[in-house]
């Protein structure tokens, strides 16, 4: 210790982290893959530790939970669909910096406004009239819910994480009260399947399949905003605000008017996913008729870096384990929350990989050497 | 690393590889299977009773634990359906669903797998909707609730000979007051109630109930601030028909206040959470429904459409009676029970209450289903005479309650 100082001055941290701009494609999947495989093993350990059962048997549960028959491989495919399709909403705002914590609100609106449509213009429009009205009162009621906190942010820089955050409280609100308005029987506070008997306002079945035409829908939605994210002004402006809002002022881009139609889209589309689950999928509406979608869809998003393709993989992976640890619970008698404490190492482990697709780790000694 | 990737992948294939050689041995005993969807699990006491009931009947009929397939925390939506009807591609010859709320899906899934028996638990639409294979069933709890209204009318009226019961508890008719912390306004709530106020009434005859809403069947907060309010009011007694300990954990820390108040709980025994607060709680023993329908199902006969049973059955119980219940208690528990067995003892004897200061001579309930927000006739029923003999016959007609009489003596305060 003579010398300590002089050493201590000198001495490399033991390990740094280094951003990594350009990691090669292969890389980072080679890096997912290696994760998930890591993930599977320290979920063994624990399946192992809490349960006993043996891990292999719990994932074989999980992979025919979502595969297991025609009709599960079309749950899967249905709640997918759902979850990328708010996916799809979040990207455009969540690429721009303005942090949309209110799809949850955005979907449970465009749910009301389409139940209302079912509920009140079943005998009064035919059929395609009336879903062309659902889903245009879908998308305008998830609109104005993103709109307005995009007004506040673009005229007054009011914060827009909490602005949409309360936003979803009041929409959680606004479907008790339809609940209670359409809830049948009285006081029972659930609506039940609407329009049972006359289907009107259902998704026909397209191909013979129930949910065809949803998963048309969204992949659709998916294409589209690919190109109008990529290979659009609009778009263009979008990634130039969220790299850097003075950048965009600089180059004569109207923040304001930018944040204002882009907020409008995003909540349309969060809207259009409402209608897609109540006239597609559940045919009632209550307050978990989002189920948290719209929390979830900010990890598709953020995983996927606003790349609506490979959206489309996030929301299978997340779907499949959710279809997987219902399972799970049902088959082995598990409680909920230990199916879930497997979904989650799983999803950890994920997240984390992209830490390593981003960064690397260089220690001690290794950086003279490659310098 | 490239290495330890290596090794990591092979380790995986070889683990994939073996898991397709898992052997998919059946019981091959018996080929009934059941079904069961359920709300909750067994952290939810409703949840919980229903689980005990179907193990019960399970083991005295000697069903293998993988002839029932448990679906667990299902929502009363789409994924009920979805339950439901995986259940059946399973090879399930029968499926329960413990909600009311997952009828509607129940009977979707009833008319796509027609030779599935489908039983909605506390539903009402069995009987009109026209499909064979879908079934209702619920117990008279109405029975056991007032039961649990004679166990609080003989501590309320120590309390009024021991001159315990403080001003505020007696209104300006001279009523004594009891508080009810009821789910939501419609008759499975109010026909229990009604019931409870019953029991109390026929050993104190001058009380007067209010009610008051928490629009959840499971809200620990809502219910425990709903039983506060109703204590500050006055109210010495404390019913309930929500599923949480709320109510009687609040009575309990009240008392250890030196508030005069009691609590009587549903569902399961409140003992653990109040004490000294609780007397007993009015309860479902399941088990009696199911193992007369897997019994029905195991010799190949049809399920009841309506089934409800109550004491006479032993379907419904009160719980153990709490160490602060009144002196005699237990006799006259004992007496009633035996009453309402060999029918000497309607709980809904006319005679006994009134509305808008007169007795009911006739009620007219009627089956239809309505859709409330429309306004149409969802499924077409019956109309029938309720009031025979003097008493209002409930759970006869369709096994969900249709007692939905407003009586004189009981305010809803919300």
């Amino acid at each position: 210790m003579a010398n300590g100082n002089a050493v201590n001055e000198k001495k490399e941290p033991f390990v740094r982290i280094i951003k990594c701009d350009n990691t090669p494609r292969w890389y980072a999947w080679s890096m997912r893959a290696v994760a998930i495989v890591f993930a599977l093993l320290i979920c063994a350990v624990v399946i192992v530790a809490i349960t006993g059962l043996n891990p292999l048997e719990v994932y074989k549960a999980m992979f025919e939970g979502a595969f297991g028959t025609e009709r599960r491989i079309w749950i899967t495919l249905r709640d997918m669909m759902i979850l990328l399709c708010v996916g799809i909403a979040l990207a455009p705002a969540f690429k721009m910096k303005f942090w949309n914590i209110g799809a949850e609100g955005q979907i449970l609106v465009g749910g009301c406004a389409t139940a209302a449509c079912m509920i009140y213009l079943d005998n009064v429009l035919p059929l395609p009239a009336l879903f062309l009205v659902m889903a245009l009162t879908s998308m305008a009621a998830g609109a104005v819910w993103g709109l307005i906190p995009a007004i506040f942010k673009a005229k007054l820089n009011t914060n827009e994480t909490l602005f949409t955050l309360m936003m979803n409280y009041v929409a959680i609100q606004i479907t008790s009260y339809c609940v209670a308005l359409w809830e049948n029987p009285y006081g029972s506070n659930t609506v039940g399947i609407i329009n049972s008997q006359t289907k009107a306002g259902w998704f026909p079945t397209v191909f013979g399949q129930q949910y065809a035409l949803n998963v048309m829908i969204v992949l659709t939605l998916a294409l589209v905003m690919y190109i109008y994210l990529k290979h659009s002004k609009h778009g263009y402006e979008i990634t130039v605000i969220g790299d850097s809002e003075n950048t965009a002022r600089y180059a004569g881009i109207d923040v304001a008017k930018v944040i204002v139609r882009t907020m409008l889209v995003s909540g349309a589309i969060a809207g259009l996913s409402g209608f897609i689950a109540v006239a597609g999928a559940s045919h009632t509406i209550s307050v978990n008729t989002a189920g948290g979608r719209g929390f979830t869809a900010i990890i598709v998003a953020w995983l996927a870096k606003f790349n609506t393709f490979t959206m489309i993989a996030i929301s299978f992976l997340l779907v499949f384990l959710q279809q997987g640890a219902c399972e799970i619970a049902s088959r082995f008698n598990l409680n909920d929350y230990a199916s879930q404490m497997i979904t989650g190492i799983i999803l950890f482990f994920i997240l984390g990989s992209e830490f390593f697709i981003n960064y690397r780790l260089v220690f001690r000694g290794k950086m003279s050497k490659e310098a | 690393m490239k290495k330890v990737i290596a090794i990591l992948l092979m380790l995986t294939m070889v683990f994939s590889f073996a898991a397709c050689g898992g052997d998919d041995a059946d019981n091959a005993g018996s080929d009934l299977k059941i079904g069961v969807i359920l709300v909750g699990d067994e952290n939810e006491g409703y949840t919980y009773a229903h689980m005990e009931g179907i193990k019960t009947a399970a083991k005295n009929l000697g069903i293998a634990d993988d002839q029932i397939i448990w679906k667990y925390s299902v929502a009363e939506d789409e994924s009920c359906f979805d339950a439901a009807a995986d259940l059946a591609d399973a090879g399930c010859t029968a499926i329960f669903s413990n909600s009311y709320g997952h009828q509607s899906y129940m009977v979707q899934a009833a008319e796509e797998y027609p030779d599935v028996q489908f039983v909605s638990m506390t539903g009402d639409t069995a009987a009109v909707c026209g499909l064979d294979n879908m079934h209702n069933a619920f117990t008279k709890v109405y029975e056991s609730r007032y039961v649990s209204g004679i166990v609080a009318g003989m501590k309320l009226a120590e309390l009024i000979e021991n001159n315990e019961v403080p001003a505020t508890g007696i209104d300006a008719d001279g009523n004594y007051k009891i508080g009810y912390v009821g789910a939501y306004p419609y008759a499975e709530v109010v026909s229990g109630y009604t019931a409870f106020y019953l029991g109390i009434k026929s050993v104190v005859e001058n009380v007067a109930m209010e009610v008051t809403y928490t629009n959840s069947w499971f809200d620990i907060a809502a219910e425990g601030t709903a039983a506060e309010s109703l204590m500050a009011d006055g109210c010495v007694i404390i019913g309930q028909h929500a599923d949480s300990t709320g109510a009687p954990a609040a009575v309990q820390a009240a008392q250890e206040k030196g508030t005069v108040a009691y609590s009587v709980g549903y569902n399961v025994d409140m003992l653990s959470v109040a004490p000294q607060a609780a007397l007993t709680s009015a309860t479902n023993n399941w088990a009696v429904y199911y193992e007369e329908a897997f019994k029905a199902l195991m010799d190949g006969e049809d399920l009841a459409v309506d089934w409800s049973e109550g004491y006479e059955t032993g379907a419904v119980a009160i719980t153990e009676l709490g160490e602060s219940c009144a002196e005699g208690t237990q006799e006259a528990v004992d007496e009633a029970i035996a009453a309402i067995k060999d029918g000497s003892l309607q709980v809904f004897d006319a005679s006994k209450w009134t509305v808008d200061g007169k007795n009911l001579t006739t009620y007219t309930f009627d089956s239809t289903i309505i859709d409330f927000s429309t306004g149409n006739v969802v499924y077409e029923g019956q109309k029938y005479e309720a009031i025979v003999d003097g008493a209002f016959v409930e759970s006869n007609f369709r096994s969900a309650p249709y007692f939905d009489v407003r009586i004189d003596g009981i305010t809803e305060l919300n």
